[in-house]
Parts: C-alpha cells; structure tokens; sequence
C-alpha cells in the first residue's frame, strides 16, 4: 500500500500541460475500449485488445498524476472482485448454455441462451457477453500487474532507506 | 447429448470458477474457506472424473465440440481411455495432496493461503486441461497455466526456493518454446490444429518424409523431454523438487512430470503414428537408451544425497526412466504401452507417498537430512510405517505396485529380446534397495547409538488430516499392485490398458 508521506510518486515535476492533457485524452481512450470490445464480435478487435486499451487509460493516468493519487482511485480489492467477474462472465455465460437447453448444447454455445427469439441474435449477443468479460478481467489484471510493478519498486526504496 | 458428455468441459470449468471463488472469499470473507472450497471442488472433480473413465470403458470415446463448433474450426476435448485414466490419477493425489496442505500451509506460509489456494487450484485447472483436450494448441495453453502455477508453488516458501523456482521457470520456458516452435511447424504444413485432424493430412497427404514435420517431431520431443525431467535434460528437477512445499513435491513428481510424458505420448502416438515411429523416424532405440541411462544416473546420484528430499528427487529422475522405457519398448512386444501407463499410477502412489512423509518429518521436527532421522520410528511410528511400505514398494516387493512395473517391464524386455535392459532393471533395483535401506536403517535400527534417551519416546504424530493422506497412499501402494494382478472388475485396471493398447494399434507381436 502506498504511503502518503514519501515523495516518489506524488506526481513531481507534473506539467500542466501533461495533466491537462490526460484529463481531455483518458475519457476518449476508454471510449474506444469499449468500442473495440462492442466490435470484437464483427471487426477487428475483441476483449483482450479492448481490455489493454482500457488499462492504458489507467497507466497515462499514473504517469500524469503519479501512483499516490491514482492509488486512491483504485483499490486492490476492486481490481480482484473486477478479474474475478469477468471470468465468472465468461465461464458463467459458457454454463448458462448447456443449463438452458438442458444439456443438449455445448459449453459456450450462445445460440441456447434465450434473450431474444432468434438463435443467431442470442449467438451475438452471447458473444458480445463473453467479450465484455474477457474485457474486464484483461483491464483489471493489466492495471494490477502495473500498479504492482510501481508499487513494489516503492516499497524496497522504502526498506532500502530503513536499514 | 447425454449428461456425461458435458463432464469434460465441467472439469476444466468448475475449476477454473472456483480458482476465483477462493480468491474472492479468501479476500473478502475469512481466509479459512479457502481450504474447503479447494476442497470440495477437488472432490467433484474426482467424482467427474470416475463417471467419465466409466462412460469411457463402456460406452466409448467422449468428443466435445465446444461452441458447438465442428472439429477443424472449433476446440474439441476427446476423452479416450488413455485421458480418462490419467485425468482419475491426477485428480486423485490432487485430492490427497489438497487434504494434507491444510495443516501444513498453516503452519508454513500463514499469510499467504490465500494465493497459495488459488495457484492449487489453476495448477489443477491446467492439469485437467492438458489432459481433456484434443486440440494441440489447446494443450499448449494449458500446459503453460500449470507451469506457470507451478513456478509460483514451487516459490511460495520463498529464500533459496526463489532460485529453484528461477531455474524451473528458464528451463521450463524453453521446453514450452519447443512445443510451441513444433505446433507453429505443423501448422504450416498441415493448416491445422486438430490432433486428429493433422493425424489425418499428415498421413493422406503423404508428409511423413518432410523435413518440416520431423523436425517438428524432433522439437515435441525436446521440449516435453524438459517439462518431463528426461535424463540429459533433469537439471532443474532435483532443486525444485527439494525446496518445494510437501505436497507440490508430491504433486510434482507424482504427477506434474507424468503429465507432460502423457503430452509427450499423446502428441507421439495420435498426432503422429506408429507407422511414422516405425518407418520414417525410428527414435525407440535412443528412447529406450536415454531412458536406461536415466535408471542407472537417477539412482546412482540419489546414494550420494544426504538430504532425504534430494534423495526422492532423484530417485524420480530414474524413475522417468522406468516410465520412458515402457514407452520406448510399446512396439516391439505384447504389453504394448502397458508398462509405461502402469508405471504413470504407480509412481503416483509411491512417490506421492514418499514425499508427503518426508514433509511430514519437516512439519514435525524440522528434519531434512537422513542421518537426523535416528528413532524416528518410535517417534511417528505410521507416518513412518507407510514411508517403508512405499520404499518396499520402489524397491520391488511382491505383490507391490513397483513389484508390477518391473515384471511387465522385464517381460516386455524379453520379448523385445532387449536383454541389456533386464540387466539395467536388475542393477537398479539393487541401486534403489541401497539408498533406501539407509533410511530405514536410520529410522529403525540405529536408535541405540542416541543413548539411554531412547528407551522412553513418546509418540509424536502428525494430525491426523496429514496422517490420512499418507497412510491412503501407503496401503494403496500394496492394494494397488494386488489390482494390477488380479484384475476384478470392480477395478478394471487391466482393461483400461487393453482399451488403450486397442486404440493405437499396440500390443500385437511384430
């Protein structure tokens, strides 16, 4: 966990125009995220290059404000309920399947799912489902393996200076 | 679509669900659930397990087109009896492993039981995964999650684990390269990721005699001779096994290694024939070579150990030897892949055993080396009664299940008229009967030498959810062996291994 008091990652030497920057940039980043999640399914894309999209919102975001203020806004807890759904998603929607059309349908195929009354609609919108969860969980472990990386440098810099 | 068919794919799926499940309750509820979810899931997955490997025997092959997808566009899991049969041993010790690290993960790593739980649990997940699949790529993926999970288990007591855990993970990376660089050959000659499917190009298409293909071969080889601990390429296997916890020891030599020689089998004998084995790539001979030389090196290495781990690890390097020369001599008599599979479930029990004892004697008294086990005998009297029932078993004791594998072995040899190898077993064995005669003569015979403190020792157990464990695997290694003899059809062992042999077209004398 990050400590208030020390100095490396309050964001020093952060230029206005940087944060400004990120400010009108980090909403349009996420748009498109989702955009290539929603059109993952028919164009080029999909979940995962959504996902790291999404993360790389996050990233500018530290390296604009520094890790202290961005660590506020995310908390590790989150981030493990976030990966942990987007599999429930995926795997979830692959157990729908087979439970809806009582076993005669395989893991994961969409078709089953009663949303809507036509199979090829309800194999879209399936699809659509597991791509948002492949999404989250991307997002989520690509925003923990970086926040872990500046973190962790943080704490031997802290262990380092007590000895 | 009958209900058993989805059980493949609900193997993989619960696993992985309940993987995040721990996570999540461990983080947000009380650590101490953590346990019981690994547990339980382990337990439905081994329940699974039994009513696929019955469907399997009477019934016939399982294929799963998931997505609904037909075979050379979508992944298919094919279960066959060679799948069945390791996915029941796997989840086995899996199930006996889980049950014993409750109290010693408590007591090692108290703040890290969580992860520790949930790496178990994708480590099972990948293991499964290797074994359900009848899609090569596929099985790439997950043979990289359970060695991913693996790397991290194998670290998670941390000091001199770390750089065990580093070696493991170089070594480990380029053996799943290897695979990796075979499957991209394949592909660009066959189009094609379906084991079946490319079976099937390569053999119509006449591609047996391309360079491309056996080279792929070639690499398939090397790199699951790495993830497997095949003798020139072991070195990471003595240090990982020593410094892992307990029951990752047990989980890695009784199964992890079995695993990738399943791989290894797998993509042999179904991606590749034995008409390509036989005419086109004749590798058998240097097979059955290597695998000679594993025997003699693992146990000559293994007398020069002090350190009871160390010992057991490289005991399992001769071992792999054992299984690879069933596997090398599976054309050349009537047993067909018999031996090697045998070996598989009974390498399984023994080591499985041997290994959760000797973490036993860490948990307890913090001892590692076999010199220090004077009266240990009297001390845990059953923790030490089923480590001697496993070393009677390594050595060969009738009816034991080591007893079984070298029969079938040397009759295999004899057929094969490979009379070198009878002798390399024979020498082993008596290699094998040294270095574990050392620790039961430290164990039982040399208490004299501690003084008059002897006479009164209290016993001193472990409790009793690691006790079961063990003792299980102990017995079972005796029960076992009476199995592989008599063959009753409430444990059709021997018919698993005809269904199997039937499959690949082995076991028929040349």
């Amino acid at each position: 966990m990050p400590s208030k008091d020390t100095d490396t990652g309050t964001g020093k030497g952060g230029s206005i125009i940087v944060e400004t920057v990120t400010r009108l940039m980090v909403p349009f980043i996420q748009l498109f995220a989702l955009y290539v999640i929603i059109h993952g399914a028919g164009g080029p894309g999909g979940g995962f290059q959504g996902g790291v999209i999404f993360a790389s919102s996050f990233v500018l975001y530290v390296i604009a404000f520094g890790i202290v203020k961005a660590g506020n806004r995310f908390s590790e807890r989150a981030n493990i309920v976030l990966f942990s759904t987007g599999v429930y998603i995926y795997a979830g929607v692959g157990l729908l399947c087979i439970l809806f059309s009582y076993g005669a349908a395989q893991f994961l195929n969409y078709g089953y799912i009663p949303l809507t009354h036509h199979f090829e609609e309800n194999r879209a919108l399936g699809m659509d489902l597991v791509e948002i969860g492949i999404g989250i969980t991307v997002m989520a472990v690509i925003t923990s393996i970086f926040f872990n990386l500046v973190w962790k440098r943080e704490e031997v810099g802290e262990r380092e200076g007590e000895d | 679509m009958l209900i058993v068919e989805h059980f493949p794919v609900l193997v993989v799926a619960i696993s992985m669900f309940a993987a995040f499940t721990i996570l999540i309750a461990g983080w947000l509820l009380n650590k101490k659930c953590c346990f019981f979810i690994s547990f339980i899931t382990i337990l439905v997955q081994f329940i699974l397990s039994i009513f696929i490997l019955h469907h399997v025997l009477t019934v016939g092959t399982i294929t799963y087109w998931l997505g609904g997808w037909a075979p050379p566009w979508g992944i298919e899991y094919v279960v066959d009896a060679l799948n069945a049969y390791i996915l029941v041993i796997l989840l086995f010790l899996s199930l006996v492993c889980v049950m014993y690290s409750k109290r010693y993960e408590e007591h090692e790593i108290p703040n890290k039981i969580v992860s520790y739980y949930v790496l178990y649990q994708l480590l099972v997940t990948g293991l499964c995964g290797v074994t359900v699949t009848g899609d090569i790529f596929n099985m790439y993926v997950f043979i990289e999650i359970f060695s991913l999970a693996a790397y991290a288990l194998i670290a998670s007591h941390g000091k001199i684990a770390l750089k065990a855990s580093l070696t493991y993970l170089v070594m480990g990376a380029i053996g799943a390269c290897f695979f990796l660089l075979g499957i991209g050959f394949l592909y660009s000659v066959t189009g094609s990721l379906n084991m079946y499917d490319i079976s099937c190009i390569l053999k119509t298409g006449d591609l047996y005699t391309s360079r491309v293909v056996q080279a792929a071969f070639t690499f398939f080889i090397i790199g699951m001779g790495i993830k497997m601990a095949l003798f020139p390429l072991h070195t990471w296997l003595p240090d990982a096994h020593s410094f892992a916890p307990a029951e990752i020891s047990a989980m890695l030599s009784g199964i992890i290694i079995e695993v990738s020689t399943y791989a290894l089998i797998r993509v042999c004998l179904s991606v590749f024939t034995v008409d390509f084995l036989e005419m086109y790539f004749p590798i058998t001979t240097l097979i059955c070579w290597t695998a000679a030389m594993a025997m003699i090196y693992g146990s000559v290495l293994a007398i020069a150990q002090y350190n009871l781990k160390r010992m057991l690890a490289y005991s399992s390097v001769a071992n792999m030897g054992y299984i690879m020369l069933g596997v090398g001599l599976c054309m050349s008599s009537s047993f067909g892949l018999t031996p090697a599979l045998m070996h598989i479930l009974n390498h399984a029990l023994m080591k499985g055993c041997m290994f959760l004892a000797a973490g036993a004697f860490i948990y307890k008294f913090d001892l590692w080396e076999i010199e220090d086990f004077r009266g240990l005998g009297r001390k845990m009297p059953y923790t030490t009664l089923s480590f001697i029932l496993a070393a009677l078993a390594m050595i060969g004791m009738p009816p034991s299940v080591g007893f079984v594998t070298k029969l079938y072995l040397a009759v295999a040899c004899f057929q094969a008229g490979q009379f070198v190898f009878v002798a390399v077993i024979f020498f082993s064995t008596l290699l094998i009967l040294f270095y574990f005669w050392r620790v039961i003569e430290y164990m039982y015979i040399r208490v004299e030498e501690e003084g008059a403190t002897a006479k009164e020792v209290k016993v001193d157990e472990i409790p009793w959810s690691m006790l079961i464990p063990v003792l299980v695997l102990g017995i079972l290694c005796f029960v076992v062996g009476v199995l592989w003899l008599v063959n009753t059809p409430a444990f059709p062992l021997m018919d698993i291994m005809d269904a199997v042999n039937a499959e690949f077209g082995l076991g028929v004398v040349p």
